[in-house]
């Protein structure tokens, strides 16, 4: 199926994104089948009454959901229509042959103004996955739109209905002005800081950590770069105001397909009355977990269950990590409805732990002072790391933090998926015990607006971290820094570290939490070169990237 | 340009990849996903399977690879079509320059009988570490030239997290002597959220002289800020042509409150206070000039 230049705009709010979705399966506007055709253009988008800058696939943002089969082989056609710009696709979470895998400068040159690329693979997976253009700052624009990949065979996730549920944020702002202003003054963006006022209020910290946090030069309000004073946060391309719908029938087990394809926006998701039943993460079945609310973060994806029973319409959340702004949709029996958005709650205030200082995971038997560094920038809690003024801090005491809540939810009053709930649901296709570990160090500079890897950022960096196919790998992640790290590695899924044997979930990519370390198993199984990074848009293009490449084993 | 499917380059780094790229993505059949990382079992190297056999925790130290020799890529697309978007890959990650031009101060001063203006900025170009910055400075009376008035250029070096080494040149343009000077200072963020900024100056007539600012902003609301701001100059000799003696030559404090309209426009309201000390107060005193004395101020602090 094919899908020209005319009529693309009728197109663009049909079906699956159209204000009000009857559901996945029923929609036409879906693309379908072997040959596709996306074009990149650039369009107006009007949010709230105010137009704005923007870039369609085939007119919409998001994009055209592709609805493709395990086991099919396509061929995607990606038109160039922007003027004067090179652009790309990457086809996030899906397992293809790497010079198709749509990164300029990795993978192939990238589309040329005016030019067409053909990318062609198999589907060797099902579920869940999106994809985004990896070009300058585009995926900010609006260039995204979600993938779902039905099964070859039985579906082992049964539901009545569907829906995708794309989540972004938009800025008028221009991204490169964006850019700008996070150099020019790292806290552009952040209208939540503490104030006179609020410690009066009693809303910030009190007057003995204020003076400790300022001494240390820390910002507890710094939760997210570039907050909702700049953006709109949108479900589907629409904001509240729009009330994006999704259509149910009391009774019906309903599958929500959540996208964050947001930029740099983290989300925690609930539907106020409905407990949901997370299904799949990653695009990858897990054994289902009930849960009143779950934090996705940028790339992620998460499938959840509902069974709204009552014939009443039913508020969907999706609250920034900041609490700076929400997403808000409603599911409901019929057209018209409307839910009712809850308050945004309190802005959370980042910690101690969150500075990578996890006094009470110490055993106090333990401790011994002495021979501990909690210095916030003790070269002996990292002796390989170079520390330039691009490291503002190290984590003396970093903890695994995937049994907790995300920032902010610690409290939330109910239950929050954590990482170490996510079991798969089929066994790991490699149990082997990793023949080495590598450690990676997530580190930053809040007031450069510096991001990296290990301390260097990609432009400094010459050489990818190598593996041989076939080796299992273990990564360890220690994020020196007070911000949430969402890393996504190209063209693999891996295995997180959560003690779940050889059911351990499956993920391409996992957010490292403030201060905390993440540990993943990787079979590195897709020769070739492949991007590894922040998902963070920002942090990304401020250098948090690396390239990694898989070769054959060299014989002797 | 049209690009679609990789044409075979007779590289011997493709004639690798595709030696060690079993079947995979090309031809396999749906549901051997599952069997997948099975098939590379056969390419695993001898070393890893010994490795398997260890224990973990002593199998955790095999060595990493060499880097490879060549780029993916290069063997699919051909180098040359590689190159540009690798450079551009490099640049666009960590390897862009930016910068700002930030008026801090631009205020007219209101002194019993007279009024007189004042303006500090600065602008930096470049890079996370190194960077061109330009600054200046000066006050006068309306209605003639500038009493004081300098421009410095300095190449700024980050040294650390939070301070910038920076060097270069000084050149006074207001009224009085002509001085050109060698600049070297320290700008950057102290604990508690003081910015600060310190340098010393050597006169292409020999004389040194230092001066020290610090500020804070104080939110009293989310745009309603209180800025206290010292500034003290020093100086190691008398400069008569100057009016400056030796040691602590003036000290000045302000409280400016300002408004952010948005954070690069600022309009603020507040007081200055200036005081000459030791020899440069007798030397003021000398000319005829007051010693210091309190201004109110109003203002707009602006970037872009």
């Amino acid at each position: 199926m094919k899908i020209g230049g005319a009529g693309m705009l009728a197109a663009c709010w049909g079906g699956w994104a159209a204000r009000v979705s009857a559901g996945v399966p029923a929609l036409p506007q879906a693309l379908s089948g072997q040959d596709i055709e996306l074009r990149v253009a650039h369009r107006m988008l009007r949010i709230d009454g105010h137009e704005t800058h923007a870039i369609g696939i085939n007119g919409g943002i998001p994009g055209p959901l592709l609805r493709l089969r395990e086991g099919q082989d396509v061929r995607l056609t990606v038109v160039n229509d922007l003027p004067g710009e090179d652009t790309s696709i990457h086809w996030h979470g899906l397992l293809v042959p790497f010079q198709m895998d749509g990164v300029p400068g990795i993978s192939f040159p990238g589309i040329k103004a005016g030019s067409r690329f053909t990318y062609q693979f198999p589907l060797r997976q099902s579920g869940t996955y999106w994809y985004h253009s990896h070009s300058g700052l585009q995926e900010q624009m609006g260039h995204y739109g979600p993938i779902v990949i039905d099964p070859a065979g039985a579906d082992p996730i049964s539901s009545d209905r569907e829906h995708v549920v794309v989540l972004s944020d938009h800025s008028a702002m221009h991204p490169h002005t964006i850019f700008k202003k996070l150099k020019q003054q790292g806290g552009y963006f952040n209208y939540q800081k503490q104030t006179l006022a609020g410690q009066i209020a009693g809303r910030d910290q009190k007057s003995a950590d204020r003076l400790e946090w300022g001494k240390m030069r820390m910002d507890p309000t710094d939760i997210s770069d570039v907050t909702g004073s700049t953006y709109r946060f949108l479900i589907n391309g629409q904001t509240a105001r729009d009330n994006w719908t999704g259509l149910f029938r009391p009774g019906e087990r309903v599958r929500l397909r959540f996208v964050n394809a947001s930029a740099m926006t983290i989300f925690n998701v609930r539907i106020p009355g409905l407990s949901m039943m997370v299904v799949a993460a990653d695009g990858l079945p897990v054994k289902p977990v009930q849960v009143d609310e779950f934090q996705i973060a940028n790339a992620e994806t998460y499938d959840v269950i509902v069974t709204p029973a009552d014939d009443r319409a039913y508020g969907l959340v999706a609250e920034a990590i900041d609490r700076s702004g929400m997403a808000f949709a409603t599911l409901a029996p019929r057209p018209g409805m409307v839910a009712v958005a809850p308050p945004l709650r309190a802005r959370p205030l980042a910690t101690m732990k969150d500075m990578g200082m996890d006094m009470a995971g110490m055993d106090p038997d333990m401790m011994d002072m002495s021979s501990m560094h909690m210095g916030m920038r003790d070269q002996r809690n990292a002796p390989a790391l170079p520390l330039g003024p691009g490291v503002q801090t190290i984590s003396p005491m970093p903890a695994d933090r995937t049994g907790e809540p995300g920032q902010g939810l610690a409290n939330a009053g109910h239950k929050v998926l954590v990482y170490s709930d996510l079991v798969a649901l089929e066994a790991n296709p490699d149990t082997r015990p990793p023949g080495r570990t590598i450690e990676i160090h997530l580190t930053g500079n809040m007031e450069r607006y510096m991001w990296a890897f290990d301390g260097k950022k990609l432009s400094e960096v010459g050489e990818p971290i190598p593996f041989t196919a076939g080796e299992r790998v273990r990564i360890v992640l220690i994020n020196d820094t007070m911000m949430n790290h969402p890393i996504h590695l190209h063209g693999h899924f891996f295995e997180l570290a959560t003690d779940k044997g050889d059911h351990a979930p499956r993920k391409h990519t996992v957010n490292v939490q403030p201060g905390s370390t993440v540990t993943f198993d990787l079979t590195a199984d897709a020769i070739g070169d492949w991007a590894f990074h922040c998902h963070m848009l920002y942090h990304m293009h401020a250098g948090m990237m690396r390239v990694v490449s898989v070769r054959p084993a060299v014989s002797a | 340009m049209n690009m679609r499917i990789p044409r075979a380059g007779a590289l011997p780094v493709l004639v690798a990849l595709l030696a060690a790229m079993p079947v995979q993505a090309q031809e396999m059949p749906a549901g051997e996903m599952a069997d997948h990382a099975h098939m590379h079992h056969d390419a695993v190297s001898s070393a890893e399977q010994a490795s398997q056999q260890a224990p973990q925790q002593a199998a955790q130290q095999a060595a990493p690879p060499p880097a490879p020799s060549g780029h993916a890529a290069d063997a699919i697309w051909g180098a040359e079509a590689m190159a540009p978007s690798r450079a551009t890959l490099r640049h666009e990650h960590g390897g862009m320059t930016t910068n700002q031009i930030m008026v801090d101060l631009a205020e007219v001063q209101f002194r019993r009988g007279r009024e007189g203006y004042r303006w500090e900025g600065e602008g930096w170009w470049g890079g996370d570490i190194d960077r061109l910055v330009v600054k200046t400075q000066g006050e006068g009376r309306f209605g003639g030239a500038a009493d004081a008035a300098e421009a410095q250029a300095l190449y700024s070096r980050a040294t650390g997290p939070y301070y910038n080494l920076q060097a270069g040149v000084r050149q006074d343009i207001g009224a009085g002597p002509k001085r050109t000077y060698a600049v070297i200072g320290l700008e950057g963020l102290a604990p508690y959220w003081f910015e600060t900024d310190a340098a010393v100056f050597l006169s292409d007539k020999g004389d040194v002289t230092a001066r020290l600012e610090g500020w804070y902003d104080q939110r009293i609301t989310q745009r309603l800020i209180l800025q206290p701001r010292a500034e003290v100059n020093l100086a190691a000799q008398n400069v008569p042509d100057q009016a400056v003696g030796a040691g602590l030559s003036n000290i000045e404090a302000g409280l400016r409150l300002r408004y952010e309209i948005a954070r690069e426009f600022a309009p603020y309201v507040g007081v200055s206070w200036e005081r000459k000390l030791g020899r440069t107060k007798r030397y003021a005193q000398a000319l005829g000039e007051g010693s210091g004395g309190a201004a109110f101020v109003i203002g707009v602090r602006t970037w872009f």
